[in-house]
Parts: structure tokens; C-alpha cells; sequence
């Protein structure tokens, strides 16, 4: 949860998303939702690496959080 | 790293082993005295400074894990004791409890001292032999221990024993992981900051506020001192337990329970979630976290199962692996998934009803399922299939082109119990 | 206040009455389509139609309250304003109207209960939204017994047997669902990172 040194005046974010595997019930909505960073394996279950989102997904990775039916999505480091 | 000679290995936490008819308590005090009148922060000084790193698996720095529960209390912390030995080719925790549990008991009360707890749990499988005899040693010891421990008797499922499953069964739910942060040491046993070692670190706690960190430190290797108890199994010998310093190379362990290296071929370390590593390489590996880690491989539970000649390492590991599949908590989509189609992959390969429209699928599966779960199982199940692909490859050939099995009529070695009904 | 009556506020009551009432079934249809992966491809997205089911379920919010308060002030019929959240409170109809205002309070529960629905726990958010199933039929016998339109005419019954009707195929579809994992390696998007 760290925040980055500022630049310009501005503080960049480190923001990581991440999948509750026991909340997870592959409903599939997280990938449609984020397709440029969540991909579904053979069983309809998401995967993603731990690595920092890049700064124009952050809105569209916060929306795949709201739209997950089991709310599996979580979001770390704002 | 000291290599050490095999006949100087000196017993510490076995050094008070009784029999049945023994009065187990008089045995310890025998040997060891009466339980220390250290402080708190003496005792967390001491464990830091004996260099002692955590005998459950992880190997983390126990005295450094004391001390983030201890300052991390705004609530009274919580001492959690895993003797709940998950690992089948794992006898450590259970001779620990069976024979000499009073170091262990030792340790517990040292361990709510140094963190400042009000309460303390044992976690022992349901049905064990080590229950009827952990109950009759804190009846033993009545009033002397200022904190009184509660057994818990657990399911006796592999991921039973994780941290997180444990604190959860702690806190009225069932023996499967839970999804973290927070973990245990934050949030742990009625969302107070719990220290869960595993027994083995807590005796030897037990016996570094005794005898001191310069005398832990004595013996063993020099970054990672210390004795290490593990569980050796091979054509000879089947879990037996002995007490080695840190640093003994496997060869060592293996000569002094009387293995004989010819013909042998791989060697299983860690656990059913470790890794599999060709005999010759294994010989010369000390155990140590750290060798262990530049080889691929972790120390674990301190198993060191040695493949016997006339086994199959595929057949071996097909049925651990199908053991590791119907062990799973259920809870995550990759690893519930996953797990059963590796076991059933590896089935085909030892069988020899293979077909190689199989392999890309394995590794597929070998890549996509590791990290995904809420535990480590999915990890150590993958990990083993995986160096067994590396370490039997040449059986991995000759079982992919449809060529009859060297071994394929031995009995089966490594056990693979059925799990029981129930998660609490 | 002085009496205030007039045709205008009275159709605007009897529009709005419907409207919110079509918004109310499309939303619950919308809701349980949401879940249907068999429903979502890739031009319409499930969190496409989620979205959908949001804002209709918050237009028929608007239209629920523009029905209420011109109920409210049209003193032709005395209600009351206490019956916007109390049932039982209306001198005029008191059981039907009951029934809307049960409606509405349960329906303002889900909505608020949805607004925060990563705050709270998803056992809780789950208990408030199955509560939608039990106010439709509210809804609708409130509709049926207070509407001048629902139990008259073509039109009111067209409207009632077609309400009922998506409002059946929405529950059978969602008491049928098994949502069966998609099969062998395949994304629902493609990936480019």
C-alpha cells in the first residue's frame, strides 16, 4: 500500500488487482469487463498476475470489482 | 555450511524420549528441569538470537514472527500449537507428542510469556494415539503451567493443518484455508494476533530458554544453526524419525539409518508438496532452507523419502498426486479442477493407457494452476508432479511411447489414505 | 393546504403508476439476465445488461416517487403522507395501498443496500435483493386494486397477462440456471496487454 514519490505534484499509485479464488464462482464477468488484464483458464476461472496496473485500467479494473456477482475481485493499494 | 560428521549428533529434543510405561514428566524434568523463570522478552531475545527458523515447512525466523505478534497486539495475543501433522510420510510431530511432549508443552508456556498471551491451543488429528497421551501430560503438570492449553482434536485432512484452516476451525469453522491478508499472525484466533508454530519449533524454544542461544547455536550450519528432526523412509526403514544437525547432507541421514544408495534413483524431500531430486545430486545436499532452495526444492516437514529401486517414481507419484487431488478443500476453482486433472494425467502415464494428446494438456496445467488457490496446495501438488517430470524423465519416455514399466508389479510404497468424512 | 385537485395530477398519478410498474417487471427480468452467461456475448457483455438492470431499476425509482407524491398532494383521495413508508396509515384503500407502500420500503432497502454493496456483506446484500421476488406480487395486486387502468379495459389486461408472463419466464429461467463452466481454453475477450 505504498504511494509512489511524486511527481510534478502528482502521486502516482501503485494499485494491484487480485481474485478471492474461494469467493470465485467463474461467472466470467470480471473478464469482460477488464479482457486487456484478466483472461479465464479451461474452467471459466480468472487469471492475473500480481503486477502493478498500469494507470489507464484503474478505472475499468474498479468497475470489474463492482461487477463481480460473488465480489471476488479485490482491489489493493489506493 | 559445516558438514557434519554422523556420528556427533547430539540428541536435544529426543534426548528425554520415554517409553509407554514411563512417567513421561519425570523423564523431562530429569533432563531438562524444571521450566525456566525467564521473562518475556528474554525469551524472545534468546530465540532471536539462537537463529531458530520455524520447523512447520516455511522456515521462517521463529523469534522474528514472536516478536510482529507480540507488537502487534492492541488485543491480548493468542499461542496456537500445530501438532497436526498433515504430511503421511511425516512421523516428526506425532513422536514429538507421543513420546516426549513435555518440551513441547515447555514451549507453548514460554511462547505465551514471550508474547504476552492469555490463551493457548494444541491442534492434534482426531482419533490420534497422541491425544490420550498430550491430555494425561498437562494433567501432569496441573497448576505448574500459568496458561492453560486446550486440545483441539482436528480432522485429519492434509490442508487441515495450514495456518489459516487451523485458525479457522479455532474460530468454530471448518479445517479449510481462508482467503488472506489478514493472515493469522495479524488476525488470527477471535480476530486477536496468533502465533501458530508448529510443535517441533516449540520445543525447541522449550530448550533455547534453557540452555541459552550460544548453545542452540552450537551445533549445526552456521547461517541456519541447530538440530532438525526428519522422517526418512525407504526400502529399510519406514517413517523413522531422527534428530540431525542442520547442514547434514541427505547422504548422511540416509547411510545412518542403514539405507544402501545402490540402485537408488530419486529421492522425495520436503513432502508430499515437495520435490523430487535425482539420488546422486540428493546425496551431497545438505539440509538446509537454503540449499534446499538453489536446488529446487525445500526443506518442508523434514520428509526424506527415498524411492526404492524396485518402485516405479511415476506409479509413486501418480498416487500421490490422486492422494493430494481428493485432498483438496474444494474451495478454489483451479485447484479443484486442476489437481484431478494432473492425477489423472499422471494415472494414464503410469498405466500405460496413455495418449499423447494428453501432454500438452499436463503442461498446460502444470503452468495455469500453480499460485491460484488460497493456500499452498495447488503449488506443492504441481511442484511435485513438475520434478517428477524432470527427475523420471527417462521413465516418463518410455511410459509416453507405451513401453511396459520396470516396476510396474511393485507394491505400493508411498501411503495415500482416503480422506475422512467431515471438515470439522 | 388547500384542496388541490385536478385531472392533471390524477392522470400524471395513473401514468406514472404504470410506467414504474412496466420498470419494476423489466428490472427484475433484466436483473435475473444479468446472470446468464448463456445470455452474454461479445457485443453485449453481462456488465452491459447489470447496467441496464441499475438504471431501470433506478428510473422505476423515479417513477414510484413521482406516483407518490401526486398521489400525496391530489386531495380528491385523502392518503396521507405518513402511508409513503408506513403501511397500514391510509384512510383511502388501506390495505391496498398497504401493499405499495410495502412495496416501495422494501424496494428502497434493495436499492440503498445495492448503492453500498461493496461495503457490506454479500450474505446481507443477497437477503435484501431476494426480497424483490416477494414485492412484484405485492406490486401487482397493489397495481390491479388501486389502478383504475390494470383491471379495466384491453389495455390494463394485455399489460397485466404480459407483466405476469416475462415475470414467470424471469423466475423459471433463474431457478434453472446452473451456469456450467465455459470448457477448454478459451477467453472471453481476447487478451492484449
Amino acid at each position: 500500500m505504498a504511494a509512489g514519490a511524486p511527481t510534478a505534484g502528482r502521486v502516482a499509485m501503485t494499485m494491484r488487482i487480485r481474485v478471492n479464488p474461494i469467493a470465485c464462482e467463474a461467472h466470467g464477468v470480471c473478464a469482460e469487463v477488464l479482457p486487456e488484464w484478466i483472461e479465464l483458464d479451461e474452467w471459466g476461472y480468472p487469471i492475473l498476475d500480481g503486477e502493478e496496473l498500469p494507470a489507464q485500467l484503474l478505472a475499468h479494473a474498479r468497475r470489474a470489482a463492482k461487477a463481480c456477482p460473488t465480489l471476488a475481485i479485490v482491489l489493493s493499494g489506493e | 555450511m559445516t558438514a557434519v560428521a554422523s556420528d556427533t549428533w547430539p540428541r536435544r529434543l529426543l534426548a528425554a524420549v520415554g517409553s509407554d510405561d514411563d512417567d513421561l514428566y519425570a523423564v523431562h524434568l530429569d533432563t531438562w528441569g524444571a521450566l525456566p523463570d525467564v521473562s518475556g522478552p528474554a525469551i524472545v531475545e534468546a530465540v532471536e538470537g539462537s537463529g531458530l527458523l520455524g520447523r512447520g515447512g516455511a522456515g521462517f525466523p521463529a523469534g522474528r514472527k514472536m516478536r510482529t505478534v507480540a507488537a502487534g497486539a492492541n488485543r491480548r495475543p493468542v499461542v496456537v500449537a500445530n501438532g497436526a501433522e498433515g504430511e503421511p510420510a511425516s512421523g516428526k510431530d506425532a513422536l514429538l507428542l507421543g513420546r516426549a511432549p513435555h518440551l513441547v508443552l515447555d514451549g507453548i508456556q514460554l511462547a505465551t510469556r514471550a508474547i504476552g498471551a492469555d490463551e493457548a491451543h494444541l491442534a492434534v488429528h482426531l482419533g490420534s494415539p497422541v491425544v490420550g497421551v498430550v491430555r494425561a501430560a498437562l494433567a501432569r503438570r496441573g497448576t505448574a503451567d500459568a496458561v492453560r492449553v486446550r486440545v483441539h482434536e482436528i480432522p485429519s485432512r492434509y490442508v487441515a493443518s495450514e495456518e489459516s484452516a487451523l485458525v479457522h476451525f479455532l474460530n468454530g469453522g471448518e479445517a479449510k484455508p481462508t482467503f488472506t491478508p489478514p493472515r493469522p499472525f495479524e488476525q488470527g484466533v477471535g480476530r486477536r494476533p496468533t502465533l501458530v508454530n508448529n510443535v517441533e519449533t516449540l520445543a525447541h524454544v522449550g530448550a533455547i530458554a534453557r540452555r541459552g542461544a550460544a548453545w542452540f547455536r552450537e551445533v549445526g550450519d552456521a547461517d541456519e544453526p541447530g538440530t532438525l528432526l526428519v522422517s526418512v523412509s525407504a526400502q529399510e526403514v519406514t517413517r523413522r524419525v531422527a534428530e540431525v544437525p542442520t547442514g547434514t547432507t541427505i547422504g548422511a541421514v540416509a547411510d545412518r539409518a542403514g539405507v544402501i544408495r545402490a540402485g537408488i534413483g530419486a529421492v522425495l524431500v520436503g513432502g508430499y508438496f515437495g520435490s523430487w531430486l535425482p539420488a546422486a545430486y540428493a546425496w551431497q545436499l545438505p539440509l538446509t532452507h537454503r540449499a534446499m532452495r538453489s536446488a529446487g526444492a525445500a526443506l518442508g516437514a523434514g520428509v526424506i523419502a527415498i524411492l526404492p529401486p524396485s518402485s516405479c517414481g511415476v506409479a509413486e507419484t501418480a498416487r500421490v498426486l490422486g492422494y493430494l487431488a481428493t485432498h483438496n478443500a474444494g474451495q478454489c476453482g483451479p485447484c479443484l479442477n486442476g489437481l484431478p486433472a494432473i492425477a489423472d494425467a499422471f494415472r494414464r502415464l503410469a498405466s500405460g493407457a496413455w495418449d499423447e494428446r494428453w501432454w500438452p494438456a499436463l503442461e498446460r496445467w502444470l503452468a495455469v494452476v500453480p499460485g491460484r488457490g488460497a493456500c499452498r496446495h495447488p503449488d506443492g501438488a504441481v511442484r511435485l508432479a513438475s520434478t517428477a517430470l524432470s527427475v523420471f524423465a527417462e521413465d516418463i519416455a518410455s511410459h509416453r511411447s507405451g513401453r511396459p514399466c520396470h516396476a510396474s508389479s511393485a507394491p505400493a510404497w508411498l501411503p495415500a489414505p482416503r480422506p475422512p468424512g467431515g471438515w470439522r | 393546504m388547500t384542496a388541490f385537485s385536478s385531472a392533471p395530477l390524477w392522470y400524471t398519478t395513473r401514468s406514472t403508476a404504470i410506467v414504474a410498474f412496466v420498470l419494476l417487471t423489466a428490472s427484475m427480468f433484466l436483473g435475473i439476465a444479468a446472470t446468464q452467461r448463456a445470455l452474454a456475448s461479445r457485443h453485449w457483455p453481462r456488465f452491459a445488461t447489470q447496467d441496464l438492470h441499475r438504471n431501470v431499476s433506478l428510473l422505476a425509482l423515479g417513477f414510484m416517487l413521482t406516483h407518490i407524491v401526486t398521489t400525496l398532494l391530489d386531495t380528491f383521495v385523502y392518503v396521507g403522507w405518513w402511508s409513503m413508508v408506513i403501511p397500514g396509515t391510509s384512510p383511502y384503500r388501506r390495505l391496498w395501498v398497504s401493499l405499495g407502500t410495502i412495496a416501495f420500503d422494501v424496494i428502497l432497502v434493495v436499492i440503498v443496500t445495492s448503492l453500498v454493496r461493496n461495503r457490506l456483506p454479500l450474505r446481507l446484500w443477497r437477503a435484501a435483493h431476494f426480497a424483490v421476488y416477494a414485492v412484484w406480487p405485492l406490486a401487482f395486486v397493489h397495481f390491479l386494486e388501486t389502478g383504475t387502468d390494470a383491471a379495466h379495459g384491453r389495455f390494463g389486461l394485455w399489460l397485466d397477462i404480459g407483466a405476469l408472463l416475462a415475470l414467470l419466464v424471469a423466475v423459471a429461467i433463474r431457478v434453472s440456471t446452473t451456469n456450467e463452466p465455459i470448457g477448454p481454453l478459451r477467453s472471453v475477450a481476447g487478451r492484449s496487454r
